[in-house]
């Protein structure tokens, strides 16, 4: 059993974490145009297959009798 | 010292029918698998060694059995890759073969999504006028109704249930940050504080319990279910109830391979403490926690985030994996933990090709921002439910996953080779060679047995009781060089 260990890794800045610094920072506005771009495709491609009906498809979803 | 992590996955699909809300869900389930099925349907499970009343506490099983399905005739099939494809309640239930790896059984959990769609193809072929199914695997329906997806891991009967208990508890309460699913809304009478209208996993609201038998009412976070399938002197299986329905594969891998590793440890003795004050309140508390900043009181006055307590189990795990388990496979896990946590902690979003509940979140805030859609929408609603569609063509996963978007572990031609091939390393390659190559002959099969009649006066019942025995290594070169069950009898008693 290894010793307890009550140092804790910070919320930032931790030594290992890699790759975390650049996840946090501020995107720049063609990164965030990308990211846009990004989402609308998504966002179109879901449109084309969403059932139409959103209401009643939630609605008439009940599942009784489960684990 | 620790034993191999033998691993699998039981599936309880959600299952509608379009515009028929009072159709028959155990009747549609069964009509389901039995299409699929096919002729495999007269081949019988074996309930002998079955006793899921049995609780590893040391409760005596109950008496006074409830009517089965099998009682009530549903279709209940073990196919040829050595997968249980049955009714359960009131739902389709695929349970994956036994598999030695994470990333193997990611393959078979997929092979199974790829089952039920395939079902829903050949009903619609087989009885056109039946109603027209949908299948979901996810976790509930949104109206307080919940259904599982259990994971099983093989564990050294040695070890002390209530080693078990305390260190698998925060484990559970924390690993939701990596395998929650997403939901939008909320189904339990806990506190509602959460201001998001969305959570991370879909199975929390109903944990009700620290440690219990039950796994449809007063849910535990540690199920006790001693039905090991296996050799009870030596075995105990972890029927593990907690979890949430994966889609993305690395959150799927991640989930199973990580708790693979923890329970090692804990096999080995190699855990400090980490009981939390209230278990229960801090598993609610984790899910609506989007920002994971939420302290949570451990029993020994530390608090500490669940990405907090996440990162304490990687370090211990990383020591492990180094000292005692240094399999490649398991280096994977290490890292994909290290890097899934790294990704919480700066930005969740940036992982949205690889957890369900972060790839969800992204699709449900690009609908927010495009429509101004607020939490209670159905069409959010709506989203998250037609997310987990097996469909390729309906299920917003696999649009996503279509386009790209989402991170696979698999490919597509290992997922259809699993469809009707066993894992190789393990007792699923004889029983599903088996079934494939005398089909005929097999009367009756189990998860540690396999039941032939070969035309003798008795049936001729095979125990599996080690999970590791019957491999591909064991067993391919006898049952290639036997034609027929009887001979194969013949050979093992010979």
């Amino acid at each position: 059993m290894p010793e307890q260990e009550q140092k804790r890794i910070q919320k930032k800045g931790g030594s290992g974490a890699e790759g975390a610094e650049d996840a946090g920072q501020v995107t720049s506005s063609p990164k965030a145009a990308e990211l846009k771009d990004e989402m609308d495709e998504i966002l179109d491609e879901i449109d084309s297959v969403l059932e139409e009906n959103a209401e009643e498809f939630v609605k008439s979803y009940v599942q009784k009798g489960g684990q | 010292m620790a034993i191999p992590k033998v691993m699998g996955t039981e599936t309880e699909y959600g299952i509608a029918a379009a515009g028929q809300p009072d159709f028959n869900p155990v009747l549609s389930s069964s009509m389901l698998i039995s299409s699929y099925a096919g002729s495999l349907r007269k081949i019988r499970w074996d309930y002998e060694d079955e006793s899921p009343m049995r609780d590893a506490r040391g409760f005596e099983p109950q008496p006074g059995r409830e009517m089965s399905d099998e009682d009530l005739g549903l279709a209940n099939v073990i196919l040829p890759n050595g997968a249980r494809y049955y009714v359960d309640h009131a739902h389709p239930e695929y349970s994956t073969p036994e598999c030695l790896s994470p990333r193997d059984l990611v393959v078979h959990d997929k092979a199974g999504e790829r089952i039920l769609e395939r079902s829903l193809d050949v009903l619609s072929l087989d009885m056109p006028a039946a109603p027209r199914l949908s299948v979901y695997k996810n976790n509930s329906d949104g109206k307080g109704n919940s259904y599982g997806t259990h994971e099983n891991y093989l564990m050294d009967r040695a070890t002390p249930f209530a080693d078990i208990v305390r260190d698998l508890t925060p484990f559970f309460v924390t690993r939701q940050i990596f395998t929650g699913a997403g939901k939008v809304g909320f189904e339990g009478n806990w506190d509602d504080r959460a201001t998001r209208g969305y959570q991370l996993t879909a199975r929390a609201d109903f944990f009700e319990t620290e440690v219990g038998l039950e796994t449809t009412l007063k849910r535990p976070i540690i199920n006790t279910r001693d039905e090991p399938h296996a050799d009870p002197e030596k075995y105990r299986r972890l029927h593990v109830i907690v979890g949430d329905a994966n889609k993305c594969e690395v959150a799927q891998f991640l989930k199973m391979g990580s708790t693979a590793i923890v329970l090692k440890m804990i096999e080995d003795g190699f855990l400090p403490d980490f009981s939390l004050v209230s278990p229960v309140a801090a598993i609610h508390e984790v899910s609506r926690d989007l920002d994971l900043q939420a302290s949570l009181e451990l029993a020994d006055g530390r608090r500490m985030s669940a990405w907090q307590i996440q990162a304490e189990y990687l370090e211990l795990a990383r020591k492990y994996v180094d000292r005692e388990d240094d399999t490649a496979e398991n280096r994977e896990v290490i890292a994909r933990w290290e890097s899934v946590l790294a990704g919480l902690e700066g930005d969740p979003m940036t992982l949205a090709a690889q957890l369900d509940w972060v790839a969800k979140l992204r699709v449900l805030e690009g609908y927010r921002e495009r429509d101004q859609l607020a939490w209670g929408d159905p069409k959010l609603r709506a989203i998250d439910l037609q997310y987990h569609d097996v469909r390729r063509d309906k299920g917003l996963y696999e649009r996503l996953a279509a386009a790209g978007k989402v991170e696979r572990l698999t490919t597509d031609a290992e997922v259809e080779l699993a469809i009707m091939e066993p894992p190789v390393d393990t007792r699923a390659f004889f029983r599903g060679r088996c079934i494939s190559r005398y089909p005929d002959a097999i009367a009756a099969a189990s998860w540690d047995s396999v039941i032939m009649d070969t035309g003798r006066d008795t049936l001729q019942r095979i125990p599996m009781r080690e999970p590791l025995k019957g491999t591909r290594e064991h067993v391919e070169e006898l049952i290639d060089a036997c034609r027929s069950a009887g001979e194969l009898i013949d050979r093992l008693q010979g």
